[in-house]
């Protein structure tokens, strides 16, 4: 006999996680705008693998596979991964990364909705630390590559690792910006001279993927507009970016890049609107939603500039989703008619 | 090494003393652990466990002369419960001492009653109302359901009647979440 | 009067028009009755009738039983066939005692007497009010007498009349304020009066400007100072709390009651009854009740307490595949455990459901922390918070994050996009806290009763001790006299009389042990070891300082 509201409001869960997919596709399109195929390739094999995966972990478990396959969270988890990835990279490590994060990092925590850790990033984290090189290997953008691949050249490179003949990885592939001025730094260059010594920089970010994070953030205000996301997790992620960019900046201009270039790699505006603001493993207060962003921020920030790693979206996130329920407990908003404590 | 020695034995020395000082000045009077195993029991005062009541349990097991499970009015839960409290493992009740039912309150067959006052010196609760060669009758809300009246009685006119779900008692029930796929 | 908006809130689809439109039905006589014991908050009424008894229309038959209790009245003349359990509309689906009425057509009066409420004395018209069964009509039904009393709290200044009746379909506090607006508001008057409230407020919500039209009139045609206001549409404005935030701006304490602030609420309907009861001496023997749904003619009934909600569906015209009924709306109703149900003084609506209307609810998911719950909770709740410490039976935690400021109002579970029957979780937590605390009260009366026996029995065992040193020192003094002849016949008799009872008692003592299977001789045996054990721990000496 049930006493709660005998009529529902139109919306499931399958709305909210296509509607999302729906945000990501400027994103998508100015991805493969800008880098060719590989995107493309990417994100339907890794939609593919999702699929295939969380119906072997429900049918291992003993859950119904309807209701769960078509509430589209896999395939959100799968899109942020490959989105996340090399554009051209292998088969193998979209594979592996959809193993750790349908097979592990949902799964064993009990699948939809119990997760502590953003899926996507657990299988990102894993890859980044397990094969680093093949996780910095970037696709060039086209308007600097040698040469762009053709539809089939993308497969047969991304399934068989074979290059058309005559051309050289290093004209389908470069390293990120970010990856471009860590490596820079590490020889001891000053930022100017990082600057001048590559093409890869466009008018503030990356040539090619300042437009991708520019669809991204088009992408993430039309999330927001519809309610699905609120407004306080990516802003206090921008926020905090910019803050702890901004400051390093203002600091040692000659060592620490400008907070704008920090903010136009695709991988800030990505986990501010789509990734951050995963709702099973984020905060849940207002808040603790600002506290949540700004940390996410500042540690992003600070793993780019003083980790080992090129970029640290993935590992704030992940540090940040440990701390949620410590900081939803201390962050409760007063009740109605509660008197303000203090 | 004679300075690390020293070191090492000056931070105990005053480590030690502050342990000290704050036993002394943040002492407990009485024995708190009894009052909490107790408020624990279900105070049915049945004696099952084979003390005279909850409360002598409750000091028998805080001296760590008794063991947890020997309640069975208590439960399972209640083991559970205590179990929490001492920082040991729960275990299952143990059945020498009687099984849990159903919670029940005492009945007198008010026509067979002869007035002998033996279950009114049995009550632990004084549940019982009556008087020498005068009927007696329970006091139904008062009534632990200890079933220590039951014996006493010369001519078996007590039983135990499990109380029934109303109304008044009745308990919105834990929504069945079945996500699982059943058979 | 500047209006103020209360937090949360949803708006679903209203489906109000469909019974709005035609006027309040008059009631008519079922041949049977069947009147609950337990149709308002607090003890059950104690029934005053036996079984074969004539009554009349407007008699008690049930008195309240004690303070948080109402009287309960025969709704038409008939006689008395059945007092005992009976289906009533409930969510557990258990039967409950009911009174149950064969009514004999003729629909006559008792007696009756209105009050001159003016000149009677506050105490003694509260009194007329609780044994003329009023209790809130707005669906709490808790005795309006006790409501009614400002002693004991801040003083109240602000009366709301509530006319929000913000659930959808219903349309019953429509009706009436249309139809009885001067009723209404003579109820208001005497409401006023009890609480020495200065202001006097009804809201209504601004879907219902006929209401709000025939209330001002009303209120011009009495002369009364009232406020009406017309409050935005927004499910649950009908809340005490929340019409009191639109109304007035105070924020009622959490944990705390609209009067805490000094405002008392009302629902229209309870109002009218008031008026019926002191003015024309009408006990509460019948309400509007708002028939709609999957029905042929939905339509507002004046019905008769009592009356079965099939004969109220035949009515308004069944119509094939009813698959149930709700009482109340559908935010907050429930679904009566069967058709034949009667009417109580709660029931607002009856709502017959079909399958178009109200689909089987999609399958239920794990909840994804999405948040939608959190901005329409009126109360400012976190109810996915509330939800996983209620799932997880970590009823603490649900107390500390505000359980009890739950208003059960649906919102969170309406807009749940994984489905979730969030209020079920609530309830089920809130009462299974209350069964603990229950418990718990329980077990401390079982523990002080056990304490007190102990010191009670020390301190016979002393007297006696005294008593009988007492006879010995005196004994000792009259020690010489020597025993007569007569004295020992007297004692052989004695002697003799004590012996025979001893027989007596021997065979007599093990009757109950007799021809028992062994496992229960076992049983009756541990069982006298235990007590013989607790007696003589009980005449052990304890410390003299125990008393």
């Amino acid at each position: 006999m049930t006493a709660s509201a005998h009529i529902l409001q139109k919306g499931s869960v399958t709305r909210v996680m296509l509607l999302v997919l729906a945000c990501l596709l400027p994103g998508v399109l100015a991805y493969a705008w800008q880098f060719g195929w590989g995107i493309v390739i990417n994100l339907v094999w890794a939609s593919l693998l999702a699929l295939a995966l969380e119906a072997l972990a429900l049918r291992l478990r003993g859950y119904p596979l309807k209701p769960f396959l078509s509430d589209g969270s896999a395939i959100v988890t799968a899109w942020l991964l490959a989105l996340s990835l090399p554009p051209l990279a292998p088969w193998w490590l979209l594979l592996v990364g959809m193993i750790f994060a349908i097979g592990v990092a949902k799964h064993l925590y009990g699948g939809l909705g119990q997760n502590i850790f953003n899926p996507a990033m657990v299988g990102f984290a894993v890859l980044i630390i397990s094969f680093p090189v093949q996780m910095t290997q970037w696709s060039a953008p086209l308007a600097l590559a040698a040469h762009s691949l053709s539809f089939g050249e993308s497969l047969s490179f991304v399934f068989g690792g074979t290059l058309p003949a005559g051309v050289a990885l290093d004209a389908v592939v470069s390293a990120t910006p970010l990856d471009t001025v860590r490596t820079g730094l590490l020889q001891q260059h000053t930022l100017d001279e990082i600057h001048s010594a590559s093409q890869i920089f466009g008018s503030i970010g990356g040539v090619g993927s300042e437009w991708v994070a520019a669809a991204y953030l088009l992408g993430g205000i039309a999330l927001w507009a519809l309610r699905i996301v609120p407004w306080q997790v990516p802003v206090a992620f921008l926020a905090g970016i910019w803050l702890t960019a901004g400051f390093l900046h203002w600091a040692d201009a000659g060592r620490y890049a400008a907070p704008w270039f920090q903010l136009a790699a695709p991988s800030a505006m990505l986990g501010a609107f789509f990734i951050a603001t995963d709702p099973v493993s984020g905060a849940t207060t207002p808040r603790g939603r600002i506290i949540f962003g700004l940390g996410a921020g500042f540690l992003t920030v600070i793993i780019r500039v003083f980790g080992g790693y090129p970029d640290g979206v993935a590992f704030a996130i992940l540090l940040m989703n440990l701390c949620v329920p410590l900081i939803d407990a201390y962050t409760q908003p007063p009740v109605f008619g509660e008197a303000k404590k203090k | 090494m004679l300075t690390a020695i020293l070191v090492m034995a000056g931070i105990a020395i005053a480590l030690g003393a502050v342990l000290g000082f704050a036993a002394l000045r943040y002492k407990v009077e009485g024995d708190p652990m009894v009052e909490r195993i107790d408020a624990i029991l279900p105070q049915t005062q049945c004696g099952q466990c084979g003390y005279p009541g909850c409360r002598p349990y409750a000091t028998a097991i805080a001296k760590g002369e008794a063991d947890i499970n020997l309640c069975p009015p208590g439960g399972e839960d209640g083991v559970k419960k205590l179990a929490e409290l001492l920082g040991v493992e729960p275990k299952p009740l143990d059945e020498t001492h009687g099984v849990t039912k159903p919670k029940s309150v005492a009945y007198i067959q008010e026509d067979l009653c002869i007035g002998c006052t033996l279950c009114i010196q049995a009550c632990p609760v004084d549940a019982i109302l009556g008087a020498a060669k005068q009927m007696h009758t329970i006091i139904a809300s008062e009534c632990t359901g200890c079933e220590l009246c039951v014996a006493p009685c010369p001519v078996d006119c007590i039983s135990m009647v499990p109380l029934q779900e109303d109304l008044g008692s009745w308990k919105w029930k834990y929504p069945v979440f079945r996500l699982k796929q059943v058979g | 009067m500047e209006l103020q908006r209360f937090p949360g809130g949803v708006h679903p689809e209203e489906h109000k028009s469909q019974s709005a439109s035609r006027p309040i039905h008059a009631a008519f006589v079922p041949r049977k009755l069947v009147l609950p014991m337990r149709q308002h908050i607090g003890q059950p009424a104690k029934p005053v009738v036996k079984v074969g008894d004539h009554v009349l229309k407007g008699q008690t038959i049930a008195e309240a039983d004690g303070y948080v209790s109402v009287a309960l009245h025969a709704p038409s003349s008939g006689t008395v066939t059945e007092i005992g359990l009976a289906s009533v509309p409930h969510p557990s689906g258990l039967p409950d005692l009911c009174i149950t009425i064969e009514t004999d057509g003729r629909d006559e009066w008792a007696a009756r007497t209105p009050i001159d409420w003016r000149n009677t004395d506050p105490a003694a018209l509260r009194g007329h009010v609780r044994d003329l069964g009023i209790a809130g009509l707005g669906g709490a039904v808790f005795p309006s007498s006790i409501k009614l009393d400002p002693a004991g709290g801040p003083p109240i200044h602000t009366l709301i009349l509530n006319g929000g009746e913000c659930e959808p379909w219903i349309t019953c506090d429509d009706r009436l304020m249309r139809e009885r607006a001067e009723d209404i508001l003579e109820g208001a008057r005497i409401m006023q009066h009890l609480l020495g409230a200065e202001r006097l407020i009804a809201g209504i919500e601004d879907n219902k400007p006929e209401a709000i039209a025939a209330m001002q009139a009303a209120a011009q045609k009495l002369g009364l100072t009232i406020e009406i206001a017309a409050m935005p549409t927004i499910y649950p404005g009908g809340g005490g709390k929340q019409i009191t935030k639109t109304l007035t701006g105070l924020d009622t304490p959490s944990g705390g009651r609209t009067t805490d602030v000094g405002v008392q609420v009302f629902n229209v309907g309870t109002s009218y009854a008031l008026a019926r009861a002191i003015l024309h001496g009408e006990p509460l023997i019948s309400r509007i009740v708002t028939i709609t749904g999957h029905v042929l003619r939905p339509q507002n009934f004046e019905v008769l307490i009592g009356t079965p909600m099939s004969e109220l569906l035949l009515h308004a015209g069944e119509r094939d595949g009813t698959t149930g009924i709700i009482m109340g709306g559908p935010m907050m109703g429930f679904d009566v455990p069967d058709m034949d149900v009667p009417v109580v003084k709660a029931t607002n609506c009856v709502l017959a459901k079909s399958k178009e209307l109200f689909p089987p609810k999609p399958r239920e998911l794990p909840c994804i922390r999405c948040t939608q719950c959190v901005p329409v909770c009126p109360a400012k709740l976190q109810p996915q918070q509330l939800y996983w410490f209620a799932r997880a039976k970590d009823l603490g935690r649900a107390q500390e994050y505000h359980l009890f400021d739950c208003i059960e109002c649906g919102c969170c579970s309406y807009v749940c996009p994984s489905h979730i029957p969030l209020v079920d979780y609530y309830r089920y937590a809130k009462s299974e806290i209350w069964a603990r605390e229950k418990e718990k009260r329980l077990a401390d009366t079982a523990r002080d009763r056990h304490e007190f026996r102990l010191f009670r029995m020390e301190r016979e065992k002393k007297e006696k001790a005294e008593r009988l040193a007492a006879k010995a020192q005196s004994k000792k003094a009259e020690a010489p006299a020597l025993s007569t002849p007569e004295q020992d016949a007297k004692k052989k008799l004695i002697q003799e009389a004590l012996a025979r009872a001893q027989a007596k008692k021997a065979a007599v003592a093990p009757k109950n042990t007799d021809n028992l299977p062994p496992d229960k001789q076992a049983e009756i045996a541990e069982i006298e070891a235990r007590r013989a054990k607790i007696v003589e721990i009980a005449k052990q000496p304890v410390e003299p300082e125990q008393h």
